[in-house]
């Protein structure tokens, strides 16, 4: 036999060392948040959640779909004004609040996953900077279409410009840590199933994918959309955290900045993007004391990022912790399984 | 008679306003290694892609084991059976050796899988040694010899081979040769097209010389190696 024996944890270890470690995590942040920290700081680390959702979404289209896209923050608008219509408006009772805003978020996520599919199909027909340029367009006609949509149509639901007010402030410190923890999940498992694999496939090579049965169009659209809707969920949770949404505030530059994070992190990297989705939204914030200089500091972080990391802070390595106590397992007893053979 | 295969119905195929391919008709019989030589820009490669379905022929029909295949998905059609190796041999350069064949099986049940896996690593025991080394660090013809293997995961029944020898030294061209020749004798049917017009004859039962997007001749493998004219044009002398 070829395959040496190898030591590895049980699935069902791994999961509980994974849940043990996330809920350790949520205990350690609960007391920071509580204690520690001013109000001002909490609020720019649920900002902070909110950013690393939204960079490990566009990480699914740029790290692992190969792709460039341009109009994540229109998915987030769409995720955004779904929710906090629903919220806002919710035929729900009052003591039912949690359930309305759990139900918002969902409704915000599905929302902006069927724009990912209406998106998607023409969008992904082309590749590299079309598909950026096409992306960039619809992401932009979400936005001017949120704008002027009351006008148009003669009704009072958007508010256009002038913003949509008084959204319930769901959001706290929990529910983001929570969506955080979901989506990195589900992205994580969806990556790791069989469908995730091809997704990478047709980043590899599309030509020898297709060659091998896999339907090219279907994946992409798929992973597309998936992006999409954990952008949706960002961005419900970014509308019941402000309480104001203006549709300004989804333009390019938004779209911009999360690619920034997702680059900068390393693509496919899914660590990658929650440090630097971190990182990138904690530093112009630290800097604030330096008034006029701190978008000068950050711009130079980036433009040395570039240049010494090019392939972004971890490049395309992605953390496991299992594999990490594997290796170590399997490192003490090599010897002895020498032996073995 | 043999049972026919794939059947080719006076296809055309047209990049843009450019007319490559014209009235082609051939069939392939089960059991056989058929192969289509010519030149540069003759169509060969773009026949192959107008079979699995990459390209769509303008008129003609294209049946498989008595199916029409013309105008059906890429996908739809490596699940009927008829695989291909494109050419430049397009594996997976990120994965490893093992994740590429695993990624050849993708249309096959799961548990067919490692047994299939077992075949392949029977025939390329080069590939076995390797399973878990990256396809990006492969020399060229152990990367022919995993897009074949690949093709081989897919459970097909006819295997198209699209220019194997492309870039290789004469020595692994014997070897991946020797390979075509040992996946024809476990009962495959195989469709190869090739520059290196002498090796494709040597060992195919049928040919048909491409010029300019048309069949110009037809015959055994041994009368086209012998024929003149084939061998003033394709064969160096």
């Amino acid at each position: 036999m070829y395959t040496v024996k190898r030591k590895t944890l049980k699935m069902q270890l791994r999961w509980s060392i994974n849940a043990v470690l996330i809920c350790a995590l949520f205990l350690a942040l609960n007391l920071l948040t509580q204690n520690v920290l001013s109000t001002y700081q909490n609020k720019v680390l649920l900002l902070v959640g909110i950013n690393m959702i939204l960079a490990v979404s566009l990480n699914v289209a740029t790290g692992y779909l190969g792709q460039l896209p341009l109009g994540h923050a229109g998915f987030m608008a769409v995720g955004a004004y779904t929710c906090a219509l629903f919220t806002k408006y919710s035929p729900l009772p009052e003591n039912l609040n949690g359930l309305s805003f759990a139900l918002g978020l969902f409704l915000g996520a599905v929302m902006a996953g069927v724009f990912g599919i209406l998106i998607g199909i023409p969008a992904l027909r082309l590749t590299g900077d079309y598909l950026a340029i096409l992306t960039l367009g619809f992401g932009e006609i979400i936005r001017i279409t949120l704008n002027n949509i009351d006008d148009v149509l003669g009704f009072d639901l958007f508010y256009g410009s002038r913003g949509l007010k008084n959204i319930p402030k769901y959001s706290n410190y929990w529910t983001v840590f929570l969506c955080v923890v979901i989506t990195c999940f589900a992205i994580h498992a969806m990556m790791k199933s069989r469908h995730g694999r091809a997704v990478l496939a047709i980043r590899d090579n599309e030509i020898a994918a297709e060659s091998c049965g896999i339907q090219t169009t279907y994946y992409k659209v798929m992973a597309f959309s998936f992006s999409a809707a954990f952008a949706g969920l960002a961005g419900g949770l970014y509308a019941c955290y402000l309480g104001v949404l203006d549709p300004g505030s989804f333009g390019f530059m938004k779209s911009i900045e999360i690619l920034v994070m997702v680059v900068l992190g390393g693509m496919g990297s899914m660590l990658g993007s929650i440090l630097s989705a971190g990182v990138l939204t904690i530093l112009p914030e630290a800097l604030r004391s330096f008034a006029d200089y701190r978008m000068v500091i950050y711009s130079l972080v980036l433009v040395l990022m570039m240049i010494f990391r090019p392939g972004g802070l971890l490049g395309s390595y992605d953390f496991s912790l299992s594999r990490i106590i594997e290796k170590a397992m399997n490192w003490k007893s090599t010897g002895k399984e020498g032996a073995d053979q | 008679m043999a049972e026919t295969m794939l059947n080719v119905d006076k296809i055309n195929v047209y990049y843009g306003n450019i007319h490559a391919i014209k009235d082609i008709s051939f069939h392939v019989d089960k059991g056989e290694i058929v192969t289509l030589i010519g030149a540069n820009g003759a169509g060969k490669s773009t026949t192959l892609k107008t079979i699995s379905g990459l390209l769509h022929p303008k008129t003609g029909e294209i049946s498989f084991c008595g199916k029409n295949i013309r105008g059906m998905r890429a996908h739809k059609i490596v699940e009927s059976g008829l695989a291909q190796v494109p050419e430049g041999r397009r594996v997976f350069l990120h994965m490893s050796v093992e994740e590429n064949l695993e990624m050849g099986g993708f249309t096959q049940p799961a548990a067919s899988i490692a047994p299939n896996m077992e075949k392949v690593y029977d025939l390329f025991p080069r590939l076995r040694e390797r399973r878990r080394q990256m396809a990006g660090t492969l020399s060229g013809g152990e990367q022919q010899m995993l897009a074949m293997g690949r093709a081989l995961m897919s459970g097909a029944n006819m295997l198209m081979l699209d220019e194997p020898s492309m870039g290789l030294s004469p020595l692994l061209v014997q070897e991946i040769f020797q390979i075509i020749r040992d996946v024809h004798k476990q009962g495959m049917t195989i469709l190869l097209v090739e520059q290196n017009a002498q090796m494709a004859l040597s060992i195919a039962d049928r040919a048909y010389v491409l010029e300019t997007g048309r069949i110009v001749m037809e015959g055994t493998g041994k009368e086209l190696l012998t024929n003149e004219e084939v061998s003033k044009a394709y064969l160096g002398g």
